[in-house]
């Protein structure tokens, strides 16, 4: 099955990622061949399965609600690109 | 000096025989002397590792005895080390200087080892040669125009070309136990939750696992110790005791039984291959094991349901690289809209671009059930497989590739050439169960690998077996032409 160009301009979008008009047939193309070998999922019976999409068997552990944590910004914003009183910088959003 | 294992170093130390400002400045030489033949390492932490050093021979001294005190190791580059850059293999984080350890890199440095550097990969672990590195790819030790395997090739190139006694990896779908096939190397990936993903950047994050990489199971087996730990910053890390591992490589295989998948027998495989696994099947028959015939019936669906499951998780993963906080930020965004497209097309190379969008395909409204939900549903089946096969068997062995090293390039335009690849290993992943590989033969001068797969949590048989198999051969002694041993 092939991939139209606008599934590729709105997975790119969902994504965030750019995608160069240029590319977008090569990634038609590629992603093409990988959702043919997925398709062969369909074929699988799964109908014997009951409560599947958690076969790990894990459970969520959870702790006191207690501040445990120390405030490290300055650390963690000396390696951020733009920053600004403590603010992470981003071109403007609102008008 | 080189070609001492770990077990062998630490030993050399008690004994005062060396000391390990002199092994680490030994392996510190020969990573800048060697590795440019292979490009494994793309950090080298010098001066921190010779100051490392210095401490440890201090506390050697003393008589301190913590388990790999001056012993060097190199960590993949998808371990955060405080202050030392962290790539993950990748433009988008070649400026990126955590301000923390992993704690894998907190266990080691506790265990009083000493980082000599960091080592190359796949970017963002996504593919099976070390191929996609933005630092360029790793060559095999063993033919240079030929891949190492992927993504931990950094790691198990730098072990082959004997730079390092043992190093850190990561495995999602094979991605330690492949490499170690190809360059001749053990390494062991544990069962999910067994080692702390706790600053180790993600992929799949239910299918990541970090684990050691070195000459012999009895390496793995001290490096496992060191690595295995409870973590409650992980919360999918299992709080359950950690075994001392090393305790019981001594025991006799006699009565083990083996599972032998037919599934992983049947056409593709490479006749080499084939032999030499089988022939090291025998060997553990003369050691009194059993060898019993399973089937792992949904194993083709394994390649299919891991390229849904891997893909989605790692386009939620990978959303955290936007440009704001830390990493590559674009020139001049005109707005935020840009500011996340263009750094994030410019930070990912091209393999990872396809897997954000095979996944964010996957989860997509209207998708999520066919793709997604179906794939996890496929997961259960296979790891159902694995619970039927052992109720008869005690560990599962077979071949870790279908083939030795590939050349660059040969895998060509066809993704799906390379992941299949992985269709020996992509199960444990799926299943959550550990799995190692281990050197069984030499075929064209190409080492291949023999997968041992156990049950939740049966590392220490697995590595009990791995070693019983390295005292009647010595496949894990060969050492690539050209280096010196």
């Amino acid at each position: 099955m092939s991939i139209e160009k606008q599934t590729i301009e709105n997975l790119a979008t969902l994504a965030r990622l750019e995608i160069d008009d240029k590319r977008i047939e090569e990634i038609s193309h590629r992603l093409s061949s990988v959702l043919e070998l997925v398709d062969q999922l369909q074929a699988a019976d799964t109908t014997s399965l009951v409560d599947s999409q958690n076969s790990q068997q894990e459970i969520q552990r959870l702790r006191e609600d207690k501040v445990t944590e120390t405030n490290q910004r300055e650390a963690f914003q000396a390696i951020a690109p733009d920053t600004e009183d403590g603010l992470y910088l981003v071109p403007k959003v609102i008008d | 000096m080189h070609n001492f294992t770990i077990t062998e170093l630490i030993d050399g130390l008690k004994n005062k025989v060396f000391s390990s400002t002199e092994i680490t400045q030994h392996f510190l030489s020969r990573i800048k002397n060697l590795d440019p033949s292979f490009n494994s390492v793309i950090t080298i932490t010098e001066e921190q590792a010779i100051e490392a050093a210095k401490q440890a021979d201090q506390q050697l001294a003393k008589g301190n005895t913590a388990s790999l005190c001056g012993i060097p190791v190199l960590h993949k580059d998808i371990f955060c080390t405080n202050g030392v850059r962290t790539s993950c293999g990748s433009k988008m984080l070649d400026n990126f200087i955590p301000p923390y350890d992993a704690t894998v890199v907190e266990n080691f440095k506790n265990s009083g080892a000493i980082m000599l550097g960091k080592t190359n990969m796949d970017e963002f672990a996504m593919g099976s040669s070390n191929e996609t590195s933005f630092y360029g790819p790793v060559k095999n030790p063993w033919a240079t125009n030929s891949v190492p395997g992927g993504s931990s090739g950094g790691s198990a190139a730098a072990i082959a070309a004997r730079l390092a006694p043992g190093a850190t990896a990561t495995d999602t779908g094979g991605s330690i136990r492949q490499p170690a096939a190809l360059c001749g190397i053990t390494g062991l990936k544990p069962t999910y939750g067994r080692v702390s993903r706790w600053g180790m950047i993600a992929f799949a994050s239910s299918l990541d696992q970090g684990g050691p990489m070195a000459r012999t199971a009895e390496d793995c087996a001290l490096l496992l110790n060191c690595m295995a730990s409870y973590d409650h910053k992980d919360s999918t890390c299992v709080d359950r005791p950690v075994p001392n591992y090393s305790a019981n490589l001594g025991d006799s295989v006699k009565g083990l039984r083996i599972g032998i998948p037919k599934e992983y027998f049947s056409e593709g495989i490479n006749a080499g291959t084939e032999k030499a696994v089988r022939e090291s099947l025998a060997e553990y028959e003369k050691m009194g094991a059993e060898l019993v015939e399973i089937s792992l019936p949904n194993t083709g669906l394994s390649v299919p349901a891991y390229y849904v499951i891997a893909p989605a998780e790692a386009s939620a993963n990978l959303s955290r690289f936007d440009g704001v906080k830390y990493g590559h930020r674009c020139d001049d965004p005109k707005d935020l809209e840009d500011l996340y497209r263009r750094t994030r097309a410019e930070g990912f190379g091209d393999e990872v671009q396809r897997r954000i969008l095979i996944g964010t395909y996957c989860l997509s409204a209207g998708y999520y059930d066919a793709y997604y939900g179906k794939a996890q549903q496929v997961r259960e089946l296979i790891r159902q497989d694995f619970t039927q096969a052992f109720e008869k068997v005690d560990l599962i062995m077979g071949p870790t590739c279908p083939s030795p090293a590939f050349e660059f390039g040969s895998k060509g335009n066809d993704p799906v050439a390379m992941y299949l690849e992985d269709i020996y290993t992509i199960s444990t992943n799926l299943a959550g169960l550990p799995g190692m590989s281990l050197p069984c033969g030499i075929v064209d001068n190409k080492p291949v690998g023999l997968q041992i797969i156990g049950n939740y949590f049966d590392e220490a048989r697995m590595l009990n077996a791995a070693h019983q198999f390295q005292q009647v051969t010595d496949w894990h002694k060969q050492t690539p032409a050209g280096i010196e041993s």
